[in-house]
């Protein structure tokens, strides 16, 4: 694949990682806030790599983490009904809603099936013409244009009995509500970057501006994430804080306008709920009055169900930056990803999967290296 | 990478190092054969643009040459004065 290995370049990284070096004086947090860079700091050890005091915050940019228990919950009432086909990205059928998941309504005899696209489900609408499709819409700004996309195209192509149950939630104004946390040490953020290719970077000069952060375009690759904490680091060191796009060869400063069209006639701002953060005002996307029809949530009536976390659990924490996964004390015994007690375990990009995959198999002897 | 039409959306074969996947295009729609794109979820949202590419990773490599050209600042000054290299740069030593 083109420019993956060459953003891996262990000499390359090396150099960055020396520059990181030379350039700080200070100890410094700032948060990653997409859970696949998560993944990529974890997996390389790139966070063991820098100068001490510089501390990376795992931000809460796992869509899986981050979907609320409710909607889970709703997820789960739908998929048992009968005449149903409940269709899902593979991640979410093992997030533990109030006691039991998508898997177990699965091995029950419920019609849930993984697909890698919400295109898959729309055919699968197309050919089962007697039974009602529903397909759990979750995801950061990546993932809502391709479902946007889906619903725009079951209206036009009147196909009536797909649905969507929708829980989209937005970056920007997460990075607000985690400034505003009252114990919040984040100092800089590597924004997402494929939110910004959707995107484009106009929603973070102001968001800079206010809380005084520097925000950094971020790839996924461990050059990309280095090269974003040494543009990060420069300038806490001088004391700035201004928008940089780090990752220029995939986006650009308008974004994907097409996208941006199809989301702004599909879906409408909302107040959403974040598993395990809590509510965070105008952070998530519906469906707009004119898509009402394909909105599952109405199709279905889903009541108000009684939602219950698990007391052990502390992916709330985790997902605010309070703690690491390893200092939860069920990390690795009663919760692992066979059997996540938490959503943050399930994904690979959620912070406890993360360290169980990789962290956990290291030794204090051995010396993590990028590449 | 080949491009086609289907009930009006333009869908694109893409080769993922090898692995071939039906993607949809309607959000590139100027995307042609022989680009580079991010995927996700089944559809093209961003071309990968070369240029950006190379000139990213020419900046990297440039980094390491002007330490090797101008050697290590810190240890040098340092070791003039005699004294312990200023915290979080004893790694800079190549
Ligand atoms: S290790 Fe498991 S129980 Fe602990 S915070 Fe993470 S997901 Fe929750």
């Amino acid at each position: 694949m083109k420019y993956l290995a060459e953003f891996s370049d262990p000499v390359l990284a090396k150099k960055l990682v020396d520059q990181i070096h030379a350039t700080v004086t200070k100890p410094w947090a700032m948060m990653e806030v997409c859970g696949g860079q998560t993944h990529t700091i974890v997996r390389h050890g790139i966070d063991q790599l820098l100068p001490d005091g510089v501390e990376m915050i795992h931000g809460p940019g796992c869509p899986v983490c981050v979907t609320p228990l409710e909607i889970i919950d709703k997820a789960l009432e739908i998929a048992s009904q009968p005449g149903v086909v409940f269709c899902s990205f593979g991640d979410m059928l093992r997030v533990p809603g109030s006691g039991r998941d998508l898997f177990r309504i699965k091995s029950e005899g419920g019609d849930v099936r993984v697909v890698y696209s919400p295109l898959d489900a729309l055919r699968i609408a197309k050919e089962n013409p007697d039974r009602e499709v529903v397909f759990f819409g979750i995801g950061f700004e990546t993932t809502a244009p391709p479902n946007a996309m889906t619903v725009y195209q079951a209206r036009k192509q009147d196909i009536a009995n797909f649905s969507l149950l929708v829980s989209h939630v937005r970056v920007p104004p997460a990075i607000s509500a985690i400034m505003e946390s009252p114990n919040c040490r984040v100092q800089a953020f590597l924004a997402a970057g494929h939110v910004c290719s959707v995107m484009g970077v106009s929603e973070y000069p102001p968001l800079a501006a206010k809380y005084q952060v520097p925000i950094v375009v971020t790839g996924f690759e461990p050059l990309d994430i280095l090269a974003g904490i040494l543009r990060t680091v420069t300038q806490l060191e001088r004391g700035e804080h201004v928008v940089e796009n780090a990752y220029r060869r995939a986006v650009t400063d308008e974004g994907n306008t097409a996208a941006q069209a199809m989301l702004s006639d599909v879906f409408e701002t909302t107040d959403r709920a974040w598993r395990g953060i809590g509510m965070i005002p105008r952070s998530g996307w519906r469906l707009s009055e004119r898509y009402r029809a394909y909105d599952a949530e109405y199709r279905f009536q889903v009541r108000d169900i009684d939602t219950e976390e698990s007391k052990v659990c502390r992916s709330g924490e985790v997902l605010q930056g309070h703690i690491k996964p390893h200092e939860c004390e069920a990390f690795g015994t009663l919760c692992t990803p066979r059997n996540p007690l938490g959503a943050t375990m399930v994904s690979s990009e959620g912070a406890c999967a993360a360290y169980y995959l990789y962290r956990r198999l290291q030794t204090p002897e051995v010396v993590s290296s990028v590449g | 990478m080949e491009i086609r039409e289907e009930d009006g959306t333009r869908m694109g074969m893409v080769d993922f190092g090898g692995v071939l996947k039906d993607v949809c295009l309607a959000y590139l729609p100027d995307l042609e054969v022989g680009e580079y794109t991010i995927v996700h979820v089944g559809f093209a949202l961003q071309r990968l643009d070369e240029e950006s590419a190379r000139q990213s990773l020419a900046l990297y490599r440039q980094l390491g040459a002007l330490e090797e050209e101008f050697g290590d600042h810190w240890g040098l000054a340092a070791q003039q004065a005699g004294e312990r290299r200023p915290p979080g740069t004893e790694e800079t030593m190549t």
